[in-house]
């Protein structure tokens, strides 16, 4: 009886979103003959040639440099591009999403010890707290990510190449959730608790190692999710400078130049793909760690 | 009046002795006005160990202390990358006055003390900033750091009132157009949807998944799409802002929607209130602090968006093109302009949505005192 509960809830749940993934494609597909129709129909013109309605909607399908390149031009693009040829090609996709993401998990480590000695030392300094916590509010409504061609080209005239400079603006963008949510996270033991462990005779320290540190782990698996995918879009926007050669972001942007509107595509969906293995990963290991500390199962 | 000992004061005398034993400051001659600051310093240090610390006497140490400061940066003119340890010591003296000022001024901390009022919450980190442009621009000069790599923020503050014209170009072109209607437009359409998301659940269930899903994807990388298909001028840009916005006012609008309690639910059925009623009435007044937690999140990544997506090609005028290109030729200070720009105009957008919110949803528990 259970499990036919299971998984009636799990067609409960996924019927909706499997339905309008369906539009979507099928929008796209709409979308791909609507944009690229004008051109072709231009092209015929000019080659003189009259097709059928069935012939055109077939030549918008396959062509070269698409406006809007149909979801099975993507799909071709991206098998052949990630098992069609050996992964240390520089045509492989999973080189350059390999690439991408040695950066991202680089910046995401150092961000997230960033943010937790901040928020540690925001909990314990109450100057810290009053002068330095609005200013890390402040840093976010500034777009730092466009700061980041600076950053790469700046370290690049001080010697400094490759993984390091895009790693750091990852870590810019990582830091600010992992802190905030760690000061959150920190600060919720309720006021019993504290006195509990203020009746021990407990040290801040011995406070901090066996009541803060406990009680913050659920918001830290929380804002990791944030920060892994924040450190994601900075190493992407970190690879756009001339300086990068390989990753996700240079295949956008050589995309761009050269109006390969299929490549562009397919490297989104890599970058897509990547964001959605790193995000499920931190969530697998969030939910790991919340069993082995005994939580409940919700 | 008795002596109180605090770690900060009796450092910064420690390293004032240190500074006066390691003078000259600079290669340039100025012995007068190097112990005139360190006097400066000393009286600041001394006032900082007396206790009860009064208002007129925390007022007299911050102003000795940051009147030294600036001495200190003066003293620089004319010998710039010539500074020598004594005046590293004496800067580092001025900067823990000026982290002893914030620990007086935040109510040193103790249990039961009461918060800052209004004035203070905006005086302190104030005075962190301040402190942020004063240590950059003493290193900066001091050490002689190349002009390339990090201009002082005097230089920047030169090239934004050289450069007015050029900065409200790039305004109107960024902000005005692109930010402004891509935020007004993805955000609205987002809210629609979510409208219809809640009024159709079976709506509800499939973009819900989707829109959380979508919150993690780089749709930044969009902006060569928007670009090929929009062309170079700022509609392309309001495109990746529409498509940026979209999802977190869905997701956040949902989300609000059903932060009304059952009862007060419950209490509409029995009037009779139609969906519509029930809707205008209580949920969407309800949501109103979810609504504006989208908003200020949307307002963070209208700016990103739009000026990331104008490194892929745009008509010769925009922050993200003149940031773009001005690092291409190395001038660093215009770059900086920019992002001044930029960090005051994200901040003042931030701002103002904060305030909207403080007006339409003062009912809030977090703005009740």
């Amino acid at each position: 009886m259970k499990s036919a509960g299971h998984t009636s809830s799990l067609f409960h749940r996924a019927a909706p979103v499997t339905l309008i993934l369906l539009l979507l494609v099928a929008a796209w597909y709409v979308a791909a003959y609507a944009l690229n129709a004008p051109y072709q129909r231009d092209l015929n013109a000019r080659q003189g040639v009259t097709v059928t309605t069935g012939e055109l909607v077939a030549q918008t399908m396959r062509q070269q440099k698409p406006t809007m390149p149909a979801p099975h031009q993507v799909a071709e693009t991206l098998w052949k591009t990630t098992f069609g040829v050996p992964v240390t090609s520089r045509r492989s996709l999973v080189y350059h999403a390999w690439v991408t993401l040695s950066s991202t998990l680089l910046g995401f480590v150092f961000g997230t010890l960033l943010g937790v000695v901040i928020a540690v030392g925001i909990t314990h300094v109450p100057a810290l707290d009053r002068s330095f916590l609005p200013w890390i509010i402040t840093s976010q409504t500034i777009p730092m990510l466009a700061v980041a061609p600076m950053i790469i080209v700046i370290l690049a005239a001080v010697g400094v190449t490759g993984l390091i400079p895009k790693a750091l603006i990852s870590t810019y963008l990582s830091f600010f959730p992992v802190a905030v949510g760690m000061v959150k996270g920190l600060r919720s033991p309720e006021v019993m608790h504290l006195d509990l462990m203020h009746s021990y005779d407990a040290s801040s320290w011995q406070t901090f190692w066996k009541l803060r540190v406990p009680a913050s782990v659920p918001y830290f698996f929380t804002s990791i999710k944030v920060a892994i995918a924040a450190s994601l879009v900075g190493a992407i926007v970190g690879e756009l400078p001339t300086g990068a050669v390989a990753g996700i972001g240079s295949k956008l942007l050589a995309g761009s130049y050269y109006s390969q509107t299929i490549d562009i595509w397919a490297a989104l969906i890599a970058g897509s793909v990547v964001a959605m293995l790193l995000v499920a990963l931190v969530d697998v290991a969030g939910r790991l760690t919340a069993r082995a500390m005994g939580a409940r199962p919700s | 009046m008795r002596i109180a000992p605090n770690w900060q004061a009796l450092t910064a005398l420690v390293l004032i002795a240190a500074a006066l034993a390691g003078l000259p400051f600079t290669a340039a001659p100025g012995a007068v006005l190097a112990l005139l600051i360190l006097w400066l310093l000393a009286l600041a240090a001394l006032a900082a160990l007396i206790a009860p610390a009064t208002s007129g006497l925390v007022a007299t140490f911050g102003v000795l202390s940051h009147a030294a400061v600036f001495l200190l940066l003066a003293s620089l003119a004319g010998a710039e990358g010539t500074a020598r340890p004594s005046f590293y010591a004496a800067l580092a003296a001025a900067w823990l006055l000026g982290w002893r000022l914030v620990t007086v001024l935040s109510g040193d901390g103790r249990r039961g003390s009461t918060g800052p009022g209004w004035g203070l919450g905006l005086v302190i980190p104030a005075l962190f900033g301040l402190w942020i442009l004063i240590l950059w621009e003493a290193v900066v000069r001091g050490a002689g750091i190349p002009f390339v790599l990090l201009p002082p923020p005097s230089a920047i503050g030169h090239k934004i009132m050289a450069s007015l014209p050029i900065l409200a170009a790039d305004f109107h072109q960024t902000v005005l157009k692109a930010v402004l209607f891509g935020f007004v437009v993805g955000s609205l359409a987002g809210f629609l949807t979510a409208l219809l998301a809640d009024r159709y659940r079976f709506l509800a269930r499939g973009l819900l998944p989707i829109g959380n899903m979508v919150s993690a994807l780089p749709i930044i990388g969009i902006a060569p799409i928007m670009v090929i298909w929009f062309g170079f001028d700022w509609p392309s840009k309001a495109a990746v802002v529409i498509v940026m916005t979209f999802f977190p006012m869905l997701v956040n609008t949902l989300e609000g929607l059903r932060a009304s309690g059952a009862m007060e639910r419950d209490l509409m059925r029995t009037y009779a209130a139609s969906h519509w009623q029930s809707l205008f009435m209580l949920r969407l007044p309800a949501a109103m602090p979810f609504i504006f937690n989208g908003l200020k999140i949307n307002s963070t990544l209208a700016m990103i968006g739009a000026i990331v997506a104008e490194f892929f090609g745009t008509p010769i005028v925009g922050m993200g093109f003149r940031i773009s290109t001005e690092v291409g030729r190395m001038n660093l200070d215009m770059v900086w302009a920019e992002i001044a720009l930029a960090a005051v105009v994200g901040s003042l957008f931030y701002g103002v949505l904060a305030l909207i919110e403080r007006i339409t949803t003062h009912w809030h528990p977090s703005y009740r005192r």
